[in-house]
């Protein structure tokens, strides 16, 4: 069997709140294989968000380790944490996290400016192609104020692409999008994982979005409850022809 | 990141709050002007008591009656009657690497000419005073040593004398005026010098033969001060030593006695001035250098509301990879350019506000290339040291907190 991308042993994470240790997390272990998608779920302040952080080394555990595609990063400086996020890992935030003012190649370029040793027109080219891989190649010069909700969260996607990860990590990509724009956004999570098999993990709350899964973790109370694999996740499409065939509430309501 | 990138980070966002940019960057601009204005201001003062100096003379050697012998009495400078016209014959005859020489008798007084008078300083010279002091004639011709010898009752006037006693423009040569009652004949005026280093005008006087103030207005037979120049080339040092121990051998000075005269060179009175103008200079610059550390304030002040505005912004570049020495240095660079763009504005206002200045009021200021290398300093440094704490602490923000800063 091959190496896991993803080795958590009995990963715990304490907060100091005043004079009150909270227990974020009290000890997970979970193994994800390169080429999975998986969904974290769970009610809020059930650890998945923590969870996610230290996946994505922005936050240290308090005890346990975790691996990275065979690598124990879980007693990394700060120093070389912001050296792992910035070629292992890729961001997508609820809120999308756009710099304004700033057009949505050079948002998406952003992580490539921390890269020492690359040109300008490197950084530029790497760019253009992540745009055009999330269908935004004629919204290059768009500043976010001038792109919708759906259009703004595939630049942010663009950009967690746009360095070329082993992991992809979503916090609540759809939180701030309409059903449509969620589905959209979803189709395009499934077609990076199919097509270029690239390891996603993503918290949602919503049942619905972590149907598109390929497995989905539950959590609560800071400990794994469930870990289920999903035979048949849900395609876009159908999502699509399902919302279509519901009634239009607004317009079905009685005068 | 690469610092052009770094750089094309803090002007964007610099650019981005213009208005709050321009008004922290008028903080450092106007302590840069003002440092430059008060340095170049006093540098102003310095040269023009400098170019006073020089036109008196570098070269010129004083000799002054001193105090009294040390007793129960002592009357104080110049009061002693021991300096006599011998004393500058023996200088003069003993001491080589001597141009010219003039005795000295002044007395304050009132002449009176035709219709008007005028109260001056009535100097008591030898013939070679105009020679000494480079000073050239107007009108007419300085007396000789024949007048001198004669004790003879001749005046050459000051140009604002001239200008008081007979009117602008007027040639007196041949007129009289009365000194003390005694009929003096002018025979010439002097060529205006301008103010003495002192602030007295050295036009507004009257030079007579030094013997006729001895002789006609005093009744006196010793000198108030010897004025020597030397030649090029003689050292004023020794000469002023060759001096000293002339005259303490024809005044009978004991060995660890006090001198009863003073040999002083112009240039030792010239660094007296000078220094206390540098202290005056100085200080004024420091007291500039307060605006420009409040200039700073001002930075660190719009720095630190900057990172509290851009916390999330610092978080996502934090969350794609940004080591803290970038943010550091993010921030950093955004308060050195604020405050290098105004010392560099500040530099051209306080050049502009020299020559205001200068041509308003007339006093020579000139921008001088240390004053403004110092405020250009002063200024970065400034921009680096009240740039530092904000900078480290958009650095050690926690990626987490930042991302979810509202």
């Amino acid at each position: 069997m091959s190496e896991p991308l993803i080795r958590v042993r009995d990963l715990v994470r304490t907060y100091r709140v005043g004079d009150v240790d909270v227990q974020a997390l009290r000890g997970v272990s979970l193994d994800v294989e390169p080429g999975e998608f998986v969904a974290l779920t769970g009610p809020s302040g059930s650890g998945k968000s923590t969870f996610m952080h230290l996946l994505g080394c922005l936050d240290t555990p308090t005890s346990g380790s975790y691996a990275l595609n065979g690598r124990d990063v879980s007693g990394l400086s700060r120093r070389a944490l912001a050296g792992v996020r910035n070629r292992e890992i890729g961001f997508v935030f609820q809120g999308f996290n756009l710099l304004p003012r700033t057009t949505a190649v050079e948002n998406v370029e952003l992580p490539l400016v921390y890269r020492p040793g690359m040109t300008a027109a490197a950084r530029r080219a790497k760019a253009v192609a992540a745009l055009e891989a999330v269908g935004l190649g004629d919204r290059l010069g768009h500043h976010p104020n001038q792109m919708s909700g759906g259009q703004q969260q595939r630049t942010a996607i663009a950009r967690a692409l746009v360095n070329d990860p082993i992991l992809l990590l979503a916090d609540e990509p759809t939180g701030n999008l309409d059903s449509r724009t969620s589905i959209e956004v979803m189709g395009l999570f499934q077609g990076l994982n199919r097509s270029r098999g690239l390891t996603i993990l993503l918290v949602t709350h919503e049942h619905e979005i972590a149907e598109f899964a390929g497995r989905v973790v539950a959590f609560r109370d800071g400990r794994v409850r469930l870990d289920r694999r999903v035979a048949h996740p849900q395609t876009a499409e159908a999502a699509l022809r399902a919302l279509a065939a519901q009634p239009d509430l607004d317009v079905a309501a009685p005068a | 990141m690469s610092p052009a990138a770094t750089l094309a980070v803090a002007l964007r966002a610099l650019r981005r709050n213009a208005m709050r940019t321009g008004l922290t960057a008028l903080g450092i601009i106007i302590g840069v002007a003002a440092v430059i204005v008060m340095v170049a201001l006093g540098a102003g003062a310095q040269q023009s008591i400098e170019a006073q100096i020089r036109s008196v003379g570098s070269n010129i050697v004083m000799v002054s009656a001193g105090s009294g012998p040390a007793g129960p009495v002592r009357l104080g400078q110049g009061n002693t009657t021991t300096l006599t016209p011998a004393d500058a014959e023996a200088i003069r005859d003993g001491i080589g690497g001597i141009r010219y020489l003039s005795p000295s008798v002044n007395l304050r007084t009132q002449i009176v000419a035709e219709a008007s008078n005028w109260g001056t300083q009535v100097q008591g010279a030898g013939a070679e005073l105009s020679l000494l002091r480079s000073w050239p004639l107007e009108q007419g011709s300085f007396f000789s040593e024949q007048h001198v010898a004669r004790a003879d009752r001749v005046a050459v006037l000051g140009s604002v004398t001239r200008d008081q006693l007979f009117g602008a423009g007027t040639d007196p040569t041949g007129m009289t005026i009365r000194i003390r009652n005694q009929p003096f004949r002018v025979v010439g005026v002097l060529s205006p010098k301008g103010q003495a280093a002192m602030g007295q005008d050295q036009d507004d006087t009257v030079i007579v033969p030094y013997t006729a103030v001895q002789k006609r207005l005093l009744g006196i037979t010793y000198l108030q001060n010897i004025t020597i120049s030397a030649e090029d080339g003689v050292d004023l040092t020794r000469l002023t030593a060759q001096v000293t121990a002339l005259l303490r051998t024809r005044h009978r000075i004991a060995e660890g006695e006090e001198n009863d005269f003073m040999v002083r060179t112009l240039e030792e009175m010239a660094s007296v001035l000078t220094s206390t103008t540098t202290t005056m200079r100085w200080l004024l610059a420091g007291i500039a250098g307060v605006s420009l550390v409040v200039g700073g304030i001002g930075i660190m002040n719009i720095m630190l509301v900057s990172v509290t505005e851009r916390t999330r912004e610092v978080g996502l570049r934090l969350a794609v990879g940004a080591r803290d020495v970038d943010v550091l240095l993010q921030f950093l660079v955004e308060a050195v350019v604020l405050s290098v763009t105004g010392g560099a504005l500040g530099v051209l206002a306080g050049v502009v506000a020299v020559q205001v200045v200068g041509r308003m009021t007339g006093w020579s200021a000139s921008v001088t290339a240390d004053a403004v290398l110092l405020a250009f300093g002063f200024a970065t440094a400034i921009g680096v040291f009240f740039g530092f704490y904000p900078a480290r602490k958009a650095a050690a923000l926690d990626p987490i907190t930042a991302l979810r800063y509202e």
